[in-house]
């Protein structure tokens, strides 16, 4: 697995795109905290780029880059290699590289800008909402073969994830506005990552008083410990379900 | 008969004008408060030196001054309210008094004023009574630059800071209150003053007015309290320049105004709170010249609040400007500056030429359904406010500003 890894994370490097989604991560992350006047402000800059920028640009890239490289997979496959080495190794080319670039890009002015507890958290969230997206763009990429097709799932399922589905839980408010509602919206949430992502953070944050009695409820489950482990768990499942059916699937796939 | 007279006169005359001076300590003539108490007459001074008296309730009933020389304690054992003064015109200055008892029938106080008028109290360390100051049924007392601690839990089982009741021309004035459940506490307290006070960290309200008329606040500072002021049930209150910060937690107000009217607001500073100020049931009041920066909410006014006009403010970095739960609008927003105002000036009048709606959908769909507060800061809710403001079909046709200020107000 360490030589195929090893090839998957050069040729990345090669590919330039990583270095440029770096860049651009460095731009917005130092200009963030360095142009506004308050570090609370940079820090919402922040939350906007690791709930829209980096899970569409995990999930583009990714499926792109599978796609583009089916001739190196059908040729691995033709060598004594198990299909279980190849598709691990790339999804953790995939993921290091992408992760390695947040770190670099948005972790690093964190560190240094933000609060301990909150700059670990949002750290943290980035590189979970990185591996998760990269994990569903591999499931694309095995669910339809045809590269116009794959592309255009996971561009849906970003705007799924980033604005469709609020929009139906705003939907389901207005119907159950009569009913107390609070915590099946609790439930709600963990069927979307992002959504999860920015409630766990907003609720570190101090506008989480504005949220008044919802808001009552979230820091009920999120600020305890155990609802934060609960929580940090949905996430890695997010990141791990989708790979692995993804993997069992690639396994007995036809190519 | 002439001489007999002028004799009288120069006698009365020059009785009143014996007024003793009585000292209390461990080295003086007298070795307790009640003790001198009992010798004096109106007009007499009473010192007392530093020690720590523990003598129970002490009663005030004659006009004199108790003066305390370095701050001398005065203990109520967490079983008696410590001083009770049942005259006019009497001082009490320079004292410490702590520990008085907790009762909920009879309200005991450090420092208790009955049926009195010209009270002074000046000076004074209160550290954890039930009530610091209570003044019920008095006139025109004064009190100053008293330092109030207490350290409350709850609300039921701690008092008020200055507790004014039923009472008339107040002045109070240079105190500091932390730790109380209300800071200052007015009911049916008229013609009143309040000026220059420190409130900080009560459980409840910083100042609380009920049924109080014609009285003004000026310059005070109110921080993270439960709210900062509420002013409830009253006609004619003056509020002016002073400073709300960090009334900050679900359900913190700066100023929470509920069923008065004729007041003004003026020149005052909204920093940091969750709700700056919460109008319901406000009618013909004025708020102008108000910053309202880095609040959650900027202004709340209910959809029962009438002919209330909001003009001259700065509204800068809130969460949200302003919020209504109704359609109905009858106030007057004008001159107002927005930070959110996108418009442009083409004549150079300062004032934007393009009307500016202030409220934005996501604020009234929070006011309607509050649990879509979950939905804060995604893109599905800044689509949203950014169609409105293109297309307004949602938010009230007529909460808007006409006269938006391209500039920041000087204030």
């Amino acid at each position: 697995m360490g030589r195929i890894f090893k090839y998957v994370m050069l040729d990345i490097m090669k590919n330039k795109f990583v270095m440029i989604y770096t860049f651009i991560l460095v731009l917005i992350g130092w200009s963030a905290f360095t142009l506004e006047d308050s570090s609370a402000k940079g820090i919402l800059t922040l939350l906007n780029l690791i709930l829209l920028t980096v899970p569409l640009v995990s999930i583009l890239f990714s499926a792109i880059y599978i796609y583009n490289s089916a001739e190196f997979i059908e040729l691995l496959i033709s060598h004594p290699i198990k299909r279980k080495k190849i598709w691990l190794s790339l999804f953790w080319g995939l993921n290091s590289s992408l992760v390695t670039a947040f770190i670099i890009g948005a972790g690093i002015p964190l560190l240094i800008f933000a609060e301990p507890p909150l700059s670990f958290l949002m750290i943290g969230i980035g590189i979970l909402i990185t591996t998760i997206f990269v994990s569903i763009a591999m499931l694309c990429t095995i669910v339809y073969k045809d590269k116009a097709k794959g592309i255009g799932l996971t561009i849906v399922l970003w705007i799924y994830f980033a604005l469709l589905f609020d929009g139906i839980l705003l939907f389901l408010l207005f119907q159950f506005a009569d009913y107390p509602i609070e915590q099946p919206m609790v439930l709600m949430t963990a069927l979307s990552p992002l959504d999860l992502s920015r409630i766990l953070i907003l609720l570190q944050l101090d506008t989480s008083a504005i949220m008044g009695y919802t808001g009552a409820i979230f820091k009920d489950f999120f600020g305890t410990t155990i609802g934060m482990v609960v929580s940090l768990g949905l996430l890695i499942l997010w990141g791990v379900l989708p790979f692995a059916y993804s993997l069992s699937k690639f396994k007995k796939k036809d190519l | 008969m002439k001489w007999i007279l002028i004799t009288l006169l120069l006698l009365t005359s020059k009785y009143a004008l014996i007024a003793k001076s009585l000292h209390v300590g461990s080295n003086h003539s007298f070795k307790t408060i009640k003790a001198a108490l009992e010798k004096t007459e109106n007009g007499d001074t009473v010192y007392i030196h530093k020690g720590l008296y523990k003598e129970g309730n002490i009663i005030v009933n004659k006009s004199i001054t108790l003066f305390g020389i370095d701050r001398p304690i005065l203990d109520g054992d967490k079983k008696y309210e410590v001083l009770s003064v049942k005259s006019s015109y009497v001082t009490i200055r320079g004292l410490r008094v702590q520990h008085s008892g907790y009762a909920s029938l009879d309200d005991p106080g450090g420092i208790k004023v009955y049926d009195a008028t010209r009270v002074t109290i000046i000076d004074n360390e209160l550290y954890d009574n039930f009530f610091g100051i209570y003044i019920q049924f008095s006139t025109h007392c004064l009190i100053k630059n008293n330092k109030i601690v207490a350290f409350g839990k709850e609300e039921q089982t701690i008092g008020n800071g200055i507790h004014c009741w039923k009472s008339d021309s107040l002045q109070i004035i240079g105190n500091s209150m932390k730790g109380c459940r209300d800071g200052i506490y007015f009911e049916f307290v008229n013609n009143s003053v309040i000026w220059r006070n420190t409130v900080t960290d009560n459980i409840r309200y910083g100042l609380h007015f009920m049924n109080s008329n014609n009285d003004a606040y000026f310059t005070n500072i109110f921080s993270r309290n439960g709210a900062g002021v509420a002013v409830m049930f009253s006609k004619k209150i003056t509020m002016m320049n002073n400073t709300f910060n960090e009334n900050w937690g679900d359900a913190a107000y700066g100023i929470l105004l509920k069923e008065i009217s004729d007041c003004h607001l003026s020149g005052n500073t909204f920093n940091k709170n969750t709700a700056a100020i919460f109008m319901d049931g406000c009618n013909r009041t004025i708020v102008e010249k108000n910053a309202f920066s880095n609040n959650g909410w900027g202004l709340k006014i209910q959809a029962n609040c009438m002919d209330n006009t909001i003009q001259s403010n700065n509204f800068l970095k809130n969460t949200f400007d302003v919020s209504t739960n109704g359609t109905l609008l009858l106030n007057k927003f004008q001159y107002n500056y927005w930070d959110k105002y996108t418009g442009y000036d083409l004549n150079k009048d300062k004032i934007g030429d393009v009307p500016y709606r202030p409220l934005s959908l996501y604020s009234v769909i929070v006011e309607n359904n509050p649990t879509a507060m979950l939905l804060y800061r995604s893109l599905i809710v800044t689509l949203l406010d950014q169609s409105e403001k293109k297309i307004p079909s949602l938010t009230p046709e007529n909460f808007i500003d006409e006269k938006p200020l391209m500039n920041l107000l000087k204030l």
